[in-house]
């Protein structure tokens, strides 16, 4: 019996008087990787924004409904605490410049004022890195500032970053749209190892890609949640005519 | 492209009709000679703004050269006649020509480096306040250009209100902390200086955080940290070098500045006891006693002044770019 670790309930996000989410009602299982995806403008990003409270640091943005996070509503909570339960990775790799890749994976914990006697800051760096199967690449090079390394590497190191901070859920915004296809394809195979013990939600406009990664995809359309259901029936047969256009690439 | 006919005159080539000129009818394209001509003409123009270019830069070299050349030779006499002892003379006495720059150089760098200190978390505040929380609205706006305007108060206004304002205030605060109540003074100085430098450190402050990358900032934000902990990791380090310009402007500024300084420091020669006492410093001993200078020596100590105060201020212009190109490259 699966569980559900994060549900919207009749989630609804603005920009001003700019009504970009509808509405969303939506359960996520724990352990499992949800695709989200639907054209541009459609309200995906902006959902996935609102899950760690992040949408509300744009100036004049606001949310309505719940998005629960076991039980407990996350509108109600402190985004700090939010955002400590559920990491995110951005669209463009965005490791901090000015930092080492070994200070770069405990930047959650610096940024926090956690301090950590160093063998165990050398355990979590450690830990982070394998998991997101950076380590043998950087293990020698730990002080070198993340920014040297390359564009598929910057991200793994931004996962890295997320990981370490040990959250429950992992929203992903677009992870792989600035990366080339070598990387892509190592980030997705990341995919499959994080959801042991993650849950992911990632946000994607290539069908492909959620196809490919996901247990469970849901369509966006135009602020609504159109269709969310296991990936291989939402592509093999999707209920609505909307899903069946876009899935067709009669719009996108 | 115009086509038209037209009358071509071509002198033929030598042979039979050698020399002589046959009219012959072409449908020929003039715009296209036209415009060849046309742009001969902007490659000339093009060479012409190039050297203007050149020609203009070249006077910025030569005049700030020029500057520093007069100030050497109009101080040679002095110098002849004091040598680098003028560096830490201690005595001013344009009576008995001795001249002794140190108590000038010292109220320069003590008012100076005071105002900095006093400036620096103003200036630190308005830029974070206009970058990084409120960019926009009618307020921040209100402010930016309050403190704008700052810098376009002309300098005697404010040490007109420094003698009618401040020296009051510093002068019953110095009877309360058991100093000698002067009012005027270094102290005095450093106070309106801060206020006057404040602008270059907060606009160059406020331009560089209002710059940091945003995906920079959410990465931080994502982690869990709060505002003012993206503010200390993430925007600081990554504008420091800019918010040290801002501080070396700043710098420049409060060095060079005269007239306000002049009308609160004291204007005496004596090396300042402490920060509460009346000194002097290298620009407003120039404004106040050029005209009093009556004899050559007395003239050239002061030319001296100013190729010091000169000197120091190229120094702390190279250093402060040596440190900001270090900061950089890190």
């Amino acid at each position: 019996m699966e569980s559900t670790i994060v549900k919207s309930i009749n989630y609804n996000a603005y920009f001003g008087d700019n009504h970009v989410v509808k509405d969303v009602n939506m359960d996520i299982p724990r352990n499992h990787v949800i695709a989200v995806m639907g054209p541009s403008g459609c309200g995906k990003t902006t959902f996935l924004r609102g899950i760690n409270r992040m949408h509300e640091l744009i100036p004049g943005a606001t949310a309505k409904g719940q998005i629960m996070l076991n039980n407990e509503d996350v509108m109600e909570m402190h985004p700090i605490f939010v955002r400590l339960k559920i990491g995110m990775v951005f669209q463009r790799p965005n490791p901090f410049p000015n930092l080492s890749i070994y200070d770069n994976v405990i930047a959650g914990y610096k940024l926090n004022g956690i301090k950590l006697p160093k063998a165990e800051k050398d355990r979590i760096v450690e830990h982070s890195l394998t998991r997101v199967a950076l380590w043998k690449e950087v293990k020698d090079s730990l002080t070198k500032k993340g920014s040297f390394l390359s564009g598929g590497q910057q991200q793994r190191l931004c996962i890295a970053r997320a990981v370490a901070m040990e959250p429950e859920v992992l929203l992903f915004d677009e992870p792989t749209s600035a990366l080339d296809p070598i990387s892509t394809s190592t980030v997705e195979e990341l995919f499959h190892e994080l959801k042991k013990n993650y849950t992911l939600i990632i946000v994607t406009h290539n069908m492909q890609q959620a196809a490919r990664v996901s247990d469970r995809t849901a369509f966006f359309y135009m602020g609504e949640l159109v269709e969310y259901d296991i990936t291989k029936n939402m592509f093999t047969n999707p209920k609505d005519t909307r899903t069946q256009n876009y899935i067709t690439g009669r719009f996108s | 492209m115009m086509e038209q006919s037209v009358d071509i005159k071509v002198t033929t080539r030598p042979g039979k009709d050698a020399g002589r000129v046959v009219s012959v009818k072409k449908t020929s394209t003039v715009s296209s000679n036209k415009r060849i001509r046309r742009s001969f003409r902007q490659i000339r123009t093009e060479n012409v703004f190039r050297r203007m270019l050149v020609i203009v830069a070249l006077c910025m070299i030569v005049l700030v050269l020029g500057i520093m050349v007069t100030l050497a030779v109009q101080s040679t006499l002095s110098f002849k006649s004091a040598g680098f002892s003028y560096l830490w003379g201690k005595t001013w006495d344009p009576v008995r020509d001795v001249f002794g720059a140190y108590p000038f150089i010292l109220g320069t760098l003590l008012t100076s480096f005071l105002a900095l200190i006093i400036s620096i978390p103003f200036s630190f505040a308005v830029a974070v306040f206009l970058g990084e929380y409120y960019p926009t609205g009618w307020l921040p706006n209100l402010l930016k250009n309050t403190v704008e305007l700052i810098a376009a108060v002309p300098s005697v206004i404010y040490g007109f209100w420094g003698l009618a304002v401040l020296v009051p205030i510093v002068r019953s605060f110095e009877t309360s902390i058991g100093v000698e109540p002067v009012g005027i003074g270094i102290f005095t100085s450093s106070l309106i200086l801060a206020i006057m430098i404040i602008p270059y450190a907060a606009s160059l402050g406020r331009s560089m955080i209002h710059m940091v990358p945003s995906n920079l900032k959410e990465a931080a934000y994502s982690l869990g940290a709060t505002r003012w902990e993206v503010i200390r990791s993430v925007i600081f380090p990554y504008t420091k070098s800019g918010l040290f310009a801002g501080v070396l402007l700043s710098l420049g500024r409060a060095l060079g500045e005269t007239m306000a300084v002049t009308m609160v420091i004291g204007n005496t020669s004596l090396i300042p006891k402490s920060i509460f006492s009346p000194g002097n410093t290298m620009a407003s001993v120039i404004a106040n006693e050029f005209t009093e200078a009556d004899h050559p020596v007395y003239l050239s100590a002061l030319i001296e002044l100013g190729l010091v105060l000169f000197l120091v201020t190229v120094v702390i212009n190279m250093v402060g770019k040596r440190m900001v190109s270090s900061f950089t490259n890190e």
